[in-house]
């Protein structure tokens, strides 16, 4: 499964929850949720641990547009809007963890 | 591959709009079929033909009528959320129509993805 | 043209009711998909476990209460009702807080049932 997150980790639970309860797969940030995925984020170590399990990605053009393009955790793809689309259509199935 | 689109948030507030704009784009670009964009909760104000941003700003609203114009696509507004926010028919943006609930799960058995993108 | 296709559709719950209109409008999805024919199964995890706690009283909010619809449930042929464990421990609350027949999943169970899904719709 894709698992689509958009929160940012510090302001709701949203990735908290996602990485509580997923298996396997894949996990994609997008909008404030790719701020989990930058280095000395408070989430960072949570989404370095699960990345042994669940292969993460992040939004470039949100990441960008935060000005942390500069900032991407280690283990942590980039795509664009494109990359998006192909990886929802890789998985099976997606939710969004709103 | 068929693709369904739910949108629960309106324009401008969320960026959630924005994400599935450029979701959409990204798919018809890739040869993607786009079977249905859902509008839903606050979603349905993307549908509002009142809407009238700053000039220096994206239209979101006109953005979407235009994809929908170029590719045909099927924007659906659900009727019972766009009723309870003052979405009629009266004041409903080129290319979208008014329906029921039964087109978002309709879409979801159609469709070989549904995508959400909300709050 | 979608006659016959029956797909695993699960609605996932994750916001506390009466804040935000989700838990209402989510409601009103389900029961329309009851209408379809399809194998539903609704998730109520993190604040969306509150949606099933007994003795909602909404007069002073003067909000229409519509957890009693959640009982109605099984009357549409809507009987998968998922709550997570770790949601419930976190909340305070234990399966005789609710107001329906549930089952209860631990955190890697429920993230099997996902994995299992066709098409999940969160609100």
């Amino acid at each position: 499964m894709l698992h689509i997150v958009n929160k940012s980790p510090l302001e709701r639970n949203s990735l908290e929850s996602c990485l509580r309860v997923a298996q396997s797969g894949a996990i994609l940030l997008i909008e404030d949720g790719v701020l989990a995925a930058t280095r000395g984020n408070a989430a960072a170590a949570t989404l370095t641990e699960a990345a042994s399990r669940l292969k993460i990605y992040a939004l470039a053009p949100d990441l960008e547009a935060r000005g942390m393009q500069d900032r991407v955790l280690e283990g942590v793809t980039t795509v664009d809007y494109g990359g998006f689309v192909d990886l929802v259509a890789e998985h099976k199935n997606c939710q969004s963890w709103l | 591959m068929k693709f369904a689109i739910m949108i629960n948030e309106g324009p401008y507030q969320h960026q959630a709009t924005d994400s599935a704009y450029l979701f959409c784009k990204a798919a018809l670009d890739k040869g993607h079929e786009i079977r249905r964009v859902f509008f839903y909760h606050d979603g349905v104000n993307n549908a509002s033909s009142l809407t009238e941003p700053p000039q220096d700003d994206r239209n979101i609203v006109a953005r979407w009528s235009k994809l929908a114009e170029e590719h045909k696509l099927d924007l659906v507004v659900c009727v019972a959320a766009a009723l309870r926010r003052g979405i009629q028919e009266e004041n409903l943006a080129p290319g979208f129509r008014i329906s029921g609930l039964g087109q978002l799960v309709e879409a979801g058995i159609e469709a070989d993805r549904l995508v959400t993108f909300g709050d | 043209m979608s006659e016959g296709v029956v797909k695993k559709f699960m609605f996932v719950n994750r916001k506390s009711p009466y804040g935000t209109v989700y838990a209402l409008e989510s409601l009103e999805v389900v029961l329309i998909s009851a209408a379809f024919d399809q194998d539903v199964s609704l998730v109520f995890m993190d604040d969306g476990v509150y949606q099933l706690k007994k003795g909602q009283q909404t007069k002073g909010i003067e909000n229409k209460n519509f957890s009693p619809t959640y009982r109605a449930l099984d009357g549409y042929d809507i009987e998968k009702l998922y709550v997570e464990q770790e949601s419930l421990d976190a909340r305070g609350l234990t399966e005789d807080d609710l107001l329906v027949d549930v089952t209860v999943l631990s955190k890697a169970d429920m993230g099997k049932l996902m994995d299992d899904m066709d098409v999940v719709l969160s609100f």
